[in-house]
């Protein structure tokens, strides 16, 4: 792992490129285009892109409609509105009736850091995997965001991407080395298999390092797509390791870390330990800090790893 | 303007004289089907009857062998409780067997309770109310993309302007200068629990949509030339969008159910059932 980047910048620039080319795209905001990055593709395709003020609602709709004119439409806001405020809308509008309508929702999770719980979206993965026809999609860095944006602008139906605020550690080094849609084995391990999503991908490898140093071999999963969520690569892994960890930036009542426990209760039971958010409002603070007040770190990733192993049967 | 978008006229006594026909078939078949269905609204779907005819059988241009024809005029039915008007148009119209509509809301039948885009020639489906202005503003937006001809016609009920999303559609429209956006309100009057200027007043409305910039029109909704003559002078206004307050009986025609909110969401009983198809009978 070497650098850093900022998700969301990723997603603005491969926008704009793609906008080169794809005269169907069209892009909607909410009023904070400059902060979802959809600005610069406002900038250069002013025709192509329609800011509909704090209206999230209405955005959705239009989205819908634009979508059934034969457009593939991206629209963005902060997860706590593109997912929380919409949720009927997007259930209506563009679960059901399947429109071409791609929601990339950023500053999702408690990156928003000291904006508080009104801007700090943490059940999002939960609304938008209960939506039957929705492809939930939560990018490792910005390597997978770029291939994500890219990928999912030339299928057609529902997505929603989640995105953070904040710069976060490469996980790749190309676009070319991810494979979507799958469970990624970035680790090969036999003791444990430590399985995570968006910002809690690298805490996992780190965390992974740490157990290396102590003679534990643990597996670490990029589950980046958790609807459709690949089934046999998690067995596959868990079969070799006999236990889990997961570790989302989420609330774990019903996140990545419940579906996959779900999963492997139908198909393999083994313990699952989750490392997220433990079903309460977090509070405002620098983000950094409020990771490590949530837990929401390697070393609790380690310390949850070396638990689950000593649960195995 | 191109040809599509010239008005169709003059309406002759014959074309409106037909159309009142084929609108009370409608209404024929709106009881017909909630009755057999034991459920839906009557009183939003009867209501809407001369409307709906006006459009799918005179305004619109469409092609039921071709329900995805690209050129074809919109409508989103935002109502969509209402469905049952629309489901009988589509099927008057050809665009499936009008034996379908007797297994309204019936498990693998094409006509849900509310309209959804497995029955063809529905563009997308309704039902959670305030959200078709929306949808008929993000469409008339692609439409206009594309340098397209076609337009789209939104039919509102009255109570769900009070639902917020609305207003942020109300907004939007005029501010993105939809010329080919029609939005027709279907004003009854009367919504689940009561008059709406009872339940959350409207009133002054058209005041209201004059404020946010629309082309505002009244007319008596059961009128068919009426309301043709109405949305034709709209269509020639080309830099804004156009609405329609409909003034209309909710329950029109079935004289038990007019006006009365009871019929907003029950289906008739067998003796009821032979007295609204008396009723509609008796007009044709």
């Amino acid at each position: 792992m070497t650098g850093f980047g900022v998700p969301r910048d990723a997603y603005g620039e491969v926008l704009s490129e793609l906008g080169e080319t794809r005269k169907d795209l069209v892009v909607l905001d909410a009023d904070l285009s400059s902060s979802t990055k959809t600005s610069s593709f406002g900038k250069k395709f002013p025709d192509r892109f329609f800011n509909i003020g704090i209206a999230e609602q209405n955005m959705i709709g239009i989205a819908a409609g634009l979508a059934t004119t034969g457009k593939t439409v991206f629209a963005s806001s902060f997860a706590m509105f593109a997912a929380g405020r919409v949720y009927d809308q997007i259930r209506q509008s563009v679960a059901y009736p399947k429109t071409n309508v791609k929601i990339v929702a950023t500053h999702a999770g408690i990156t928003v850091g000291e904006d508080g719980v009104s801007h700090q979206m943490i059940e999002d993965i939960s609304l938008m995997c209960a939506l039957p026809n929705m492809k939930v999609m939560v990018p490792a860095d910005t390597f997978e965001t770029r291939k994500t944006i890219r990928e999912i602008s030339s299928e057609k139906g529902p997505t929603y991407v989640r995105l953070g605020r904040s710069k976060v550690p490469n996980v790749f080094e190309s676009e070319d080395e991810i494979k979507l849609g799958k469970a990624t084995t970035l680790l090969d391990g036999d003791d444990v298999t430590i399985i995570a999503s968006g910002v809690m991908v690298s805490k996992s490898l780190e965390a992974a390092q740490k157990l290396k140093s102590e003679g534990i071999s643990a597996g670490v999963l990029n589950l980046s797509t958790l609807k459709p969520i690949d089934r046999q690569s998690i067995i596959k892994s868990v079969k070799k390791t006999g236990c889990v960890v997961t570790a989302e930036e989420h609330n774990i009542y019903i996140g990545m870390g419940a579906l996959v426990s779900s999963i492997l209760s139908e198909e393999y039971p083994v313990p699952v330990l989750r490392c997220g958010i433990k079903d309460t409002f977090a509070q405002s603070g620098d983000y950094e800090l409020l990771m490590q007040i949530y837990n929401l770190t390697s070393n609790e990733i380690y310390k949850l790893s070396k638990n689950v192993i000593t649960m195995k049967r | 303007m191109s040809d599509k978008m010239k008005t169709k006229e003059p309406l002759d006594e014959s074309t409106v004289n037909d159309l009142k026909k084929k609108s009370n078939k409608i209404r024929k078949h709106i009881i017909e089907m909630i009755y057999s269905a034991k459920s839906g609204h009557p009183g939003g779907s009867l209501s809407s009857a001369d409307i709906v005819t006006s459009l799918y059988f005179h305004i619109m241009n469409h092609d039921p062998k071709n329900p995805s024809w690209p050129e074809r005029d919109r409508f989103i039915l935002s109502k969509g409780h209402a469905c049952p008007s629309l489901y009988s148009a589509l099927a008057e119209s050809g665009y499936f067997d009008v034996s379908e509509l007797k297994n309204l809301r019936k498990p693998k039948c094409l006509l849900q309770g509310h309209p959804c885009t497995k029955t063809p020639g529905i563009e997308i489906s309704t039902g959670s109310l305030g959200q078709g202005l929306s949808i008929a503003t993000g469409m008339a937006l692609g439409l206009r993309l594309d340098g397209s001809n076609s337009r789209v016609f939104a039919l509102l009920g009255d109570g769900e302007l009070q639902s917020g999303q609305v207003w942020e559609a109300m907004m939007a429209a005029p501010k993105f200068k939809l010329g080919n956006l029609t939005a027709i309100i279907d004003r009854n009057m009367l919504q689940i629990d009561g008059p709406t200027e009872k339940v959350m007043a409207l009133e002054p409305l058209k005041d209201k949509l004059i404020a946010f910039n629309w082309q505002v029109y009244e007319v008596d909704g059961h009128n068919i030339r009426e309301i043709i003559e109405t949305i034709n002078k709209g269509l020639n206004i080309t830099d804004k969008p156009k609405i329609i307050i409909a003034h209309t009986i909710k329950g029109k025609g079935v004289s038990f159910m007019e006006n009365n909110v009871s019929f907003h969401g029950k289906s008739p009983t067998d003796e009821e059932f032979k007295i609204a198809m008396r009723d509609l009978e008796a007009i044709s």
